[in-house]
């Protein structure tokens, strides 16, 4: 993927400061969409900090990946309004319209569906966040259509991993 | 003049920001003579997105449901015709609009700004005595007075435990320490709670002033937020207002010409609910493994880095300069005998008014659920209210009469937790509540403990398999002892509340569970393998249930009543849901 060189290393500051092993994991991950094998070696290099140790972390923490995600990330909350509100209908209409899996991603890399703890929208249950955007008040068709527009601009624009620099 | 339109997370779901482009349209193409600004959430989630117009002499109006298409007649209107829209009006100074009772019933301390300033303005919160609470307290330098006042206040933290937040600084004050630390917890884990997300995305201002003099009370000049990167906005908000709070020198060194230096970094979470506990939210941020550990030694002498350290709730923070200001006596002549002051609820569920309500301490649930919320959707049966999150539990509609503080929501099981209120009414299942609670605990146990790790992952299949109808005799009290266990041998408080759910919702809905285990019934009718489908008279043969049936059950001629095959069903609700004349009842 292109985009990979737009990660400057050289702001990470990660150099002695433990502290700073959690906001360099998520800057490679807002960079690349995982945490790959090489980075972790490469912060293991520049700080210090024990290969294990590193890994520990990363599995430790929910918003950590160690696959590559798809361009959109779906996630469907599933806290205590949207629970009562069948938000399980509304994972399962995704699961239905990507003919995917919650915890996958679609084959053309465009969407990978997750579930959520809680967004905090609750008495616009149910609710779903597409990367930084929030829909709320939703049904399993108002889900499917938010997705099938999001498809319509994807086809539209360049595919992932090309034309981007 | 000015238009308002409160831009939080929920507004913008709600469709706020297409609302504020449409006027920033017409205020730039020069057909709105008026500046368009954003502000907060006013906390009437269930009438987003919200505008305001707000006249030089202060009236002011808000306007609910106001989305894109809605803009047009309100200019023509409200702006350049002075013609008030009664049937949008949602509250007016005046003490008019539809939603009166929603806001006029509540006490709004920590949401004084909310809904009211632009966030993302520190002019707008200087504009409202912004920051004055931080000068007072540097002019008299005095920072065992000041303690002295807030331990006065009778302010206990509201993250959820209930400490006193003055006696926690001076704690932290008399440790001997090279460096001391504030955090402030932002890491509202609780599914079903949002006043710290509103707070912060509304008034981050409040939040910095309330830690700088937390900062100066206990000798710290480094502060922490710890914020949860699930909440993009707040983050965004918390930036900014950190760059204009070092700008104008209110954070940073020698603040206000004073001797005192005090820097604020953000720390994102990355998503692991354990991290509210305060010991492994340190070891977050110190870049491990989000782990508890055994105290004492407390946070107060033994913290951050190992030094000590003071760790508040947003809320908390967002008391201190209104306290500061206002005086020890104004807040604790609100509240009761042990809980002083106001509380926020996030209100969600089955309410009609669904939104952010601050009400005095000593209030009932009742009145919070009736007369602030209007009751029950759809005109149901208000059964339940969960409060406190996974560590707290479900009081039933029996004890609706009970007050709000500390210690008497302690008494019915549950706790007053961090503020989430999700209302349930007689569709809620009580066995699949505590099921859901068990599986988010379960799932977020951080594994040190055994019997937190494995306890909470048994009881989690012994709710799951009473609610697919394969309870056995003996599960409730195998339940029983499980949450016993959990609750004493757990060294944090995820592992030593996670049983409450269970525990809660058997005491006082225990004949629910025994419906499920001995009748194989749900009385909700929620757990779908424990329903029975049967098509009634109402039936016109349309058959439109029989093709949405994924599994054949259902048979009969055409304009003839149908039958389902009940050794076919799979009761998957298809029928239920596709059948437009109440013809399929679920028993």
């Amino acid at each position: 993927m292109d985009h990979h060189r737009k990660l400057d290393f050289r702001n990470l500051h990660y150099a002695g400061e433990e502290g700073m092993l959690i906001p360099s994991l998520q800057k490679v991950q807002e960079a690349e969409g995982y945490i790959s094998r090489e980075r972790i070696l490469e912060i293991h290099r520049r700080s210090g900090v024990p290969v294990p140790q590193i890994y520990g972390v990363v599995t430790f923490y929910a918003q950590f990946r160690l696959q590559p995600v798809g361009r959109h990330i779906i996630k469907v909350c599933h806290g205590t309004a949207c629970h009562v509100a069948a938000a399980k209908g509304i994972s399962q209409a995704l699961e239905g319209a990507l003919e995917i899996r919650t915890g996958e991603t679609t084959k053309d890399r465009l969407f990978t569906l997750e579930t959520v703890s809680c967004l905090g929208c609750c008495s616009l249950a149910p609710v779903v966040m597409i990367d930084t955007s929030t829909y709320g008040n939703l049904d399993p068709a108002a889900a499917r259509k938010i997705i099938r527009q999001k498809q319509k601009a994807a086809a539209g624009a360049p595919a992932p991993g090309k034309g981007r620099s | 003049m000015k238009i308002l339109v409160g831009l939080g997370t929920c507004g913008i779901a709600a469709g706020a920001e297409e609302t504020y482009r449409a006027l920033l349209e017409k205020f730039e193409s020069g057909a709105l003579p008026h500046p368009v600004e954003k502000t907060g959430c006013i906390g009437m989630c269930y009438r987003e997105p919200l505008v305001e117009v707000r006249a030089d002499d202060g009236a002011r109006y808000h306007y609910g449901n106001l989305t894109r298409d809605k803009v047009d007649r309100l200019l023509s209107e409200h702006v350049a015709g002075g013609k008030v829209i009664d049937e949008w009006l949602v509250w007016t100074h005046a003490g008019g609009g539809s939603e009166k009772a929603f806001l006029d019933r509540q006490n709004r301390i920590v949401l004084r700004n909310c809904g009211n300033i632009n966030p993302e303005s520190i002019e707008d919160y200087l504009g409202v005595g912004g920051y004055k609470a931080l000068e007072k307290v540097l002019r008299e330098s005095d920072p065992e007075g000041l303690i002295g006042v807030i331990i006065e206040s009778g302010l206990r933290g509201r993250g959820g435990a209930g400490f006193l937040t003055g006696m926690k600084w001076r704690f932290t004050r008399m440790a001997q320490g090279e460096h001391k630390y504030i955090i402030c917890n932002a890491d509202e884990g609780d599914p079903g709670a949002f006043m710290d997300r509103s707070v912060l995305e509304s008034d981050p201002h409040s939040v910095l002033e309330g830690m700088a003099i937390a900062g100066f009370a206990i000798g710290s000049d480094h502060g922490y937020i710890y914020v949860r990167a699930e909440y993009p906005k707040a983050i965004e908000r918390l930036n900014i207002a950190i760059a204009q709070a070092e700008e104008r020198g209110f954070l940073g060194e020698k603040i206000l010409g004073a001797g005192f230096r005090f820097r604020v970094r953000l720390k994102e979470g990355a998503g692991a609910f354990v991290c509210g506990e305060e010991t492994a939210l340190m070891a977050s941020i110190e870049g491990k493994r989000g782990m508890p550990r055994i105290r004492p030694p407390f946070p107060a002498t033994k913290g951050l880095w190992g030094c000590p350290t003071s760790i508040n709730n947003v809320e908390t923070f967002a008391n201190v300069p209104w306290i500061v200001l206002s005086g020890a006596k104004a807040f604790n002549s609100l509240g009761t005998q042990n809980s002083k002051g106001t509380k926020v609820f996030a209100m969600a569920g089955k309410v009609r008014r669904g939104g952010l309500v601050e009400v005095p301490m000593g209030i009932s649930i009742q009145e919070i659920v009736e007369d602030i919320c209007g009751g029950i959707k759809e005109g149901r049966k208000f059964k339940a209210v969960q409060m406190g999150g996974p560590s707290g539990g479900c009081i039933p509609v029996e004890l609706q009469n009970t007050v709000i503080d500390y210690e008497s929501i302690n008494r019915t099981g549950a706790i007053m937790g961090s503020g989430g209120l999700v209302v349930m009414d007689e569709t809620t299942c009580m066995v699949d509540v505590a099921r859901f609670f068990l599986d988010f605990t379960q799932r977020e146990s951080c594994g040190k403990c055994t019997f937190c790790r494995v306890g909470t992952k048994r009881m989690l299949e012994i709710l799951t398999r009473i609610t697919e109808g394969e309870g056995r005799e003996g599960d409730i009290e195998l339940l029983e002892q499980l949450a016993a266990l959990v609750k004493n041998n757990s060294l944090c408080g995820l592992g030593q509340t996670a049983p409450n759910p269970v525990l809660t919702t058997l005491k006082y809905f225990r004949a629910e569970y025994e419906a499920h285990i001995t009748n194989r019934k749900c009385p909700a009718h929620h757990c779908q393998k424990l329903l029975t489908y049967t098509i009634t008279e109402a039936c016109n043969g349309c058959g439109v249930c029989g093709r949405a049936c994924p599994a054949q059950a259902i048979a009969g001629e055409k304009k003839q009543m149908h039958v389902i095959d009940h050794s076919k069903c799979i009761q998957c609700d298809e029928c239920y849901k596709t059948c437009r004349f109440h013809a399929i009842v679920r028993t």
